[in-house]
């Protein structure tokens, strides 16, 4: 069953009488335990979106439907008794600065007039759940960007939600606390069954606990579908991009002052490697066949959803003919190829 | 060096000063703080934007305190006499200064207020509080500080106030330094007061503060 359904959703702003469009007939179908990741660069309309799904923000037009209830035809009293269901943490964490770990933990179940010792077990449980359980007592100031994040997860989940939305809930986090914040979450998700929205910009984040992703750019849908899929096909210009900004070997002084000279002549293709073949010595084959050197732009292989995944962007050499015979010879060895244009 | 009638006046002066500060603000509270809060919450950026309401409020805090205290004072004689029955003396000064301190102490909520991060709002609205929760629960609760420390400048305005109102038979040490220090060119007497005056608005202070970051969970 679809938890969260999102039917030709438009969102308009006013803003001194200039009317933006936000958002553009969106439609997207969150499947019930989807790791669902929404990504897009800044001003996308991405935080908009996902604010949409819990009526933060009323869209102008559309439908969202969540667990079968249209959130737009609830009593503002109905909707905050959904709310408790569809959870959200943030990118700055939002955490009360007066009020210690505990107490922010409680802080929703309060609200809902649970009773306060009640509160406080659960509040414990959490605790030990997000692996914070000796600073109950701490006051947030006290924390790492890490901990207030993990506290933010618990002060989530306190109110047994259904559905988690994460907005760019690792932005501000260095790499390593992000990986252990996801990790966290991808627990959630299998251990309790909560779905799991993730805004995002960065598409490391989506590559490492996302099963599906939607691509949202100027305010429009260009693309969604399965990670793996829209990784190894990407459709749109959009895609391309955030697949290409996410490979991180290519330092950026590098990207400004050595490649743009050397690639422009070339003939640039992008090959993506699937299953089995990231093992197989095709590059290093084929450059002993045709005795010719490929400048290799770009190389990356990672973990996508269990397989190993790879894709490289090859420089060409200027000769035409072997041009044509080196990409039907990667394609003889199965590898999809594309060709790539612009700056890479 | 002073008679005993000399000193019972100044310690009667004292505590007339302590009584008309500290009621004032306690009863400038009671309607400045639900001022502030209405403030906030209508305004356009609030939780609740409501035009109308913003508007009204804010000329209304805008008008009184464009008018000078003096000013002020004279004008609410009449609403001094009609709650008090008689327009001198320290209980009917409090009228005034709590007119005057009301619309002050709405400026200092709402500023207090605003300081709150929109974030931690916008979170507590995700888990489903009402504006009630939000405004009591989360807006009042994380400003604590900065509303204390905003007390404190208060209670030290209404401080000047209230010896400013010695001149109109107000009570207190500003009427014992206009009527020494001024009619009769006393100046001890009046240096006395003055004395007075900046220790009690030192402890005050000093008070206040240590309240203010005792309370603060932020460091």
């Amino acid at each position: 069953m679809s938890e969260i359904e999102v039917r030709h959703l438009t969102k308009t702003f006013e803003q001194k009488g200039i009317v933006v469009e936000a958002l553009k007939d969106i439609n997207l179908n969150i499947e019930s335990g989807d790791i669902y990741g929404i990504i897009g660069m800044s001003g996308a309309g991405k935080s908009t979106l996902v604010r949409c799904l819990n009526y933060l923000e009323k869209p102008t037009d559309g439908q969202v439907i969540v667990a079968g209830q249209d959130l737009g035809t609830l009593s503002e009293k109905e909707l905050r008794k959904q709310r408790s269901d569809i959870a959200m943490i943030f990118q700055h964490f939002n955490l009360l600065m007066q009020k210690s770990v505990l107490d922010n933990i409680c802080f929703p179940l309060l609200i809902q007039k649970v009773d306060k010792q009640a509160a406080k077990e659960r509040a414990r449980e959490l605790l030990k759940i997000v692996g914070l359980a000796e600073k109950e007592k701490a006051y947030p100031a006290q924390l790492s960007g890490g901990q207030k994040q993990r506290v933010a997860i618990a002060r989530a989940l306190a109110s047994n939600p259904r559905i988690l939305l994460c907005d760019e809930a690792t932005s501000a986090l260095d790499p390593q606390t992000t990986g252990s914040i996801l990790e966290l979450l991808k627990n959630i998700n299998s251990d309790l069954g909560i779905t799991i929205v993730i805004i995002t910009h960065q598409m490391a984040v989506i590559r490492e606990i996302c099963n599906k992703v939607a691509i949202i750019d100027g305010g429009v849908m260009v693309e969604n579908g399965l990670v793996e899929n829209i990784f190894n096909h990407p459709k749109s210009q959009a895609a391309r991009e955030l697949i290409l900004r996410d490979l991180p070997e290519l330092s950026e002084n590098v990207k400004v002052t050595e490649l743009p000279e050397r690639i422009q002549t070339d003939r640039k293709i992008r090959i993506v490697f699937s299953e089995n073949s990231a093992f197989e010595p095709v590059i290093a084959n084929m450059i002993l066949r045709f005795n010719t050197p490929v400048n290799i732009l770009r190389a990356n292989t990672k973990n996508v959803g269990g397989y190993a995944k790879g894709e490289m962007i090859l420089g060409l050499p200027d000769d035409r003919h072997l041009q044509v015979d080196i990409e039907n010879y990667l394609r003889e060895k199965g590898l999809e190829i594309e060709e790539v244009t612009g700056d890479v | 060096m002073f008679d005993s009638t000399t000193i019972n006046m100044l310690i009667e002066g004292t505590l007339a000063t302590i009584y008309m500060t500290l009621a004032s603000t306690f009863l400038g509270y009671l309607l400045g703080l639900p001022m502030g809060i209405v403030l906030t919450v209508t305004d356009k950026d609030g939780i609740k934007p409501n035009g109308f309401i913003y508007k009204v409020l804010d000329f209304i805090a805008n008008t009184v305190r464009s008018i000078p205290f003096l000013i002020l004072m004279i004008l609410l004689i009449p609403l001094s006499r009609f709650l008090i029955g008689k327009s001198y003396g320290s209980t009917a000064t409090i009228v005034t200064l709590v007119v005057a301190a009301a619309p002050y102490i709405a400026r200092m909520v709402e500023s207090s207020l605003k300081e709150v991060d929109a974030g931690v709002i916008e979170a507590a609205r995700s888990m489903g509080a009402s504006d009630f929760d939000i405004i009591f629960k989360v807006m009042l609760v994380e400003a604590r500080t900065s509303l204390i420390v905003g007390a404190t400048i208060t209670l030290g305005t209404i401080l000047g106030y209230s010896a400013m109102a010695g001149t109109l038979g107000g009570g207190g040490l500003g009427d014992i330094a206009v009527r020494y220090g001024y009619h009769r060119y006393d100046a001890v007497i009046m240096g006395i007061t003055v004395i007075i005056l900046i220790i009690l608005f030192q402890i005050f202070q000093t008070i206040g503060m240590a309240i203010a970051s005792g309370l603060d969970r932020r460091k």
